[in-house]
């Protein structure tokens, strides 16, 4: 029976594939531009973000970011005798490529630390890589709780890596603060839960549900989807009889932008809520005019009304870069000037830029400075001393900011 | 209540892997290759639509406004002309030549194709002069009388496009059988399915009948990937992939090598995924566990059927 055993390989080797789409690294698509400053010694910081892929228009806004810190710093020599490079590795949202760029950024001898990743799944791969080489991250983005305070971040919170920083606040505070602001301020008692089982949206729905039930707001349904589906009909068939107030969303802007589209053009006529993952103008052109009320929360106060973001936002706009800063560009911003502040103690006296990583690991904790963001400081497990959080409602095919407040 | 609003949901979902799967079964039917990359055919459809709509409608698309109806045709021809042309020269190029190599390399052809079209769409499409860059999700442009508020009778929500890929299912599929059963090509395409060399004996032109197949699949596929559009409300360089298996289950599922099959595994695959998420309660229910349930479906299927639903009338040589 030879065309059965075709049918045979033929599914092995399509299982085969489906395999392998999760190999290969893209590189990095304009890892970095020299020149000048000949004799200085060269010491790198890598970035580790999907730079193709759905979640591209973020992991742009991050690397450009880095860029346009590392540039400012060699531009005002903040490092005597040394020259800072960036090194920008694509890990296309996916934990077994991240894992690939961060082998292929220990490696390099000059990479000192990485600012990186966009996603909480990807981290939690890069982690360990990372740390056996002693090269200090800082996340933008990450706001997985368990990823600086150990599996037990609830009830014994343990340092999970030394090495392990970041510059945006947790799911643990993210959550809680989506769901006071719905039982609160916009006065939703019942609250359709949907996440797509990767480890940002799971958190997030966690500490939203705890929170929200906490309050006595009730969740009437609780659903999952399949990040690669593109159709959700049937899920929202499934919530729409419970009767849900609004639909709190764990997950990102790819997913969620169409989901709110379907849910709408289904009748199910409330607002979706999400966090930062949905913190995007991508969003907003995927969900189309159906978007309008929708809510997002997103770390810290609004980049572009902070007085001490204009800096960067006018530096960010002059230097002409092809996609805009995004939600994280400040972020990514303040995360590397965070190690470049670290570098200044660790290779004052450093031989080569491996001999410091050591030494930039320990002085990261003592780093303080006003960032764009806010006061850039860690407390002793890595996480950002700052908890201010705002929600943002889309507004005329935009999102506008409704309450900016720290989280208590 | 709920089951009636599943059925529909199912049966949108399923006229879609039905749309695809017709391509997979007919060029099966005909020279035995599973040709994996049919479901970059369904994506290229989908881009070509999004294309003709770029570049005939531009100032309805840019200012966000719905397209006139008429724009429909015109993208279903747009879309059409693109899978047709991509799974013509895939024919001709890759898998003529290898017509009588082992049965292994066409199939690895195949894959090496659908990754090559994925590729190319994600990388070339952009360049395009004005063209958006398919790295991510681009938006799908909305179409008037197919887009728009869902009809509400008897308490079910019907989308305007479920009408539109339930009515393209059933229109295709009578189509295709008055041309396989009315037509001369059409009863060649039966004679060679049933035995090339004879047919070739009997003055067929095999070579335009394979031809045949493939054009019949794109075209079916073309307006699949505008039916997605249309539901999803976006477009993007991979949704070939997961479709395409799923239209390959259900193609194996019907009886591979059997149109009917195809349209029948289809709509079932559909059905069994929306009522996996509304009636299988606790761990093993909702969403994330309906494929689990449909391949369980197929397994089964294949285990008391080995030659799928109806796949005993074609599959028949050995």
């Amino acid at each position: 029976m030879p065309q059965r055993s075709v049918v045979a390989v033929g599914a092995s080797l399509l299982v085969a594939s489906l395999a392998l789409t999760g190999c290969g690294t893209r590189g990095g698509d304009d890892s970095s531009d020299t020149g000048g400053g000949s004799g200085d010694k060269v010491a790198k910081i890598g970035v580790i973000a999907p730079l193709s892929g759905d979640l591209a228009a973020l992991g742009k806004g991050i690397e450009h970011s880095v860029d346009l810190a590392i540039k400012q710093a060699n531009e005002k020599n903040a490092i005597p005798g040394w020259k800072l490079e960036l090194a920008a590795e694509d890990d296309q949202a996916t934990p077994d490529v991240g894992k690939n760029a961060a082998t292929k950024l220990a490696s390099d001898k000059d990479v000192v630390g990485v600012v990186g990743t966009l996603n909480s799944s990807v981290a939690q791969s890069v982690q360990p890589v990372l740390a056996a080489a002693n090269i200090t991250m800082v996340s933008p983005a990450n706001t997985n709780p368990s990823l600086t305070q150990g599996a037990d971040f609830a009830t014994a919170p343990k340092r999970a890596y030394p090495n392990y920083f970041r510059t945006c606040t947790t799911d643990s505070i993210q959550g809680p603060f989506a769901a006071r602001y719905l039982f609160e301020k916009a006065g939703i008692k019942e609250v359709a839960t949907v996440h797509d089982k990767k480890t940002y949206g799971q958190g997030l729905v966690d500490a939203f549900t705890k929170e929200f039930t906490k309050l006595g707001g009730k969740i009437v349904s609780a659903q999952t989807i399949n990040p690669d589906d593109d159709k959700y009909d049937a899920v929202i068939s499934k919530i729409k009889p419970s009767n849900p107030k609004a639909v709190y969303y764990g997950g990102e802007f790819p997913q969620a932008g169409p989901f709110s589209q379907q849910m709408k053009a289904a009748g199910l006529n409330v607002p979706l809520m999400g966090g930062d993952g949905i913190f995007s103008g991508e969003y907003v052109k995927l969900a189309g005019s159906s978007a309008t009320g929708d809510l997002a929360t997103s770390v810290g106060a609004p980049t572009d009304q902070l007085e001490s973001a204009k800096a960067f936002v006018t530096a960010y706009e002059a230097a002409k870069y092809s996609e805009p800063y995004e939600a994280y560009g400040a972020y990514a911003y303040d995360a590397a000037n965070s190690i470049i502040e670290a570098l200044k103690t660790s290779l004052k006296d450093a031989s080569s830029a491996e001999a410091a990583r050591t030494g930039t690991v320990t002085a990261m904790s003592s780093v303080s400075f006003d960032g764009v963001t806010g006061k850039v400081a860690f407390d002793e497990y890595g996480d950002t001393t700052s908890r201010v959080l705002t929600v943002y409602q889309v507004k005329d095919g935009k999102w506008a900011p409704v309450n900016t407040e720290e989280f208590k | 209540m709920d089951f009636a609003q599943q059925l529909v949901n199912g049966l949108t979902l399923g006229s879609l892997y039905a749309l695809i799967a017709v391509g997979y079964t007919v060029v099966y039917g005909i020279i035995q290759l599973i040709n994996f990359a049919h479901g970059e055919i369904f994506m290229v459809g989908a881009f070509g639509a999004l294309s003709t709509a770029l570049l005939f409608f531009r100032s309805y698309v840019d200012g966000g406004q719905m397209l006139p109806f008429w724009a429909l045709p015109v993208m279903i021809i747009g879309a059409v002309a693109a899978s047709v042309t991509i799974a013509v020269l895939m024919e001709r190029i890759a898998y003529r030549p290898l017509r009588n190599a082992p049965r292994l390399a066409p199939l690895i052809t195949a894959i090496g194709i659908s990754v090559f079209l994925q590729e190319a769409v994600r990388l070339l499409y952009g360049k395009i002069p004005s063209f958006p860059d398919a790295k991510q999700k681009v938006p799908f442009p909305k179409i008037a009388i197919v887009s728009g508020d869902a009809w509400t009778p008897f308490g079910l929500t019907i989308q305007r496009s479920t009408i539109f890929t339930v009515g393209a299912l059933i229109i295709c599929a009578a189509g295709l059988f008055y041309f396989v059963s009315r037509t001369k090509t059409g009863r060649a395409m039966q004679a060679v399915s049933q035995d090339p060399d004879t047919a070739r004996l009997m003055g067929i032109n095999v070579d335009r009948i394979i031809v045949v197949a493939f054009v019949i699949g794109a075209t079916l596929a073309a307006i699949a990937g505008i039916a997605q559009g249309l539901q999803v409300t976006n477009v993007n360089f991979k949704m070939g992939f997961l479709a395409g298996l799923k239209a390959f289950t259900a193609a194996v599922l019907g009886g591979i090598g059997n149109v009917w099959g195809a349209v029948l595994g289809g709509l079932t695959l559909g059905i069994v995924e929306a009522m996996a998420i509304q009636f299988i309660p606790g761990t093993f229910g909702g969403s994330s566990w309906k494929d689990v349930w449909a391949f369980a479906i197929l397994i089964l299927v294949l285990v008391f059927r080995p030659q799928g639903l109806l796949g005993a009338k074609v599959v028949d040589r050995a």
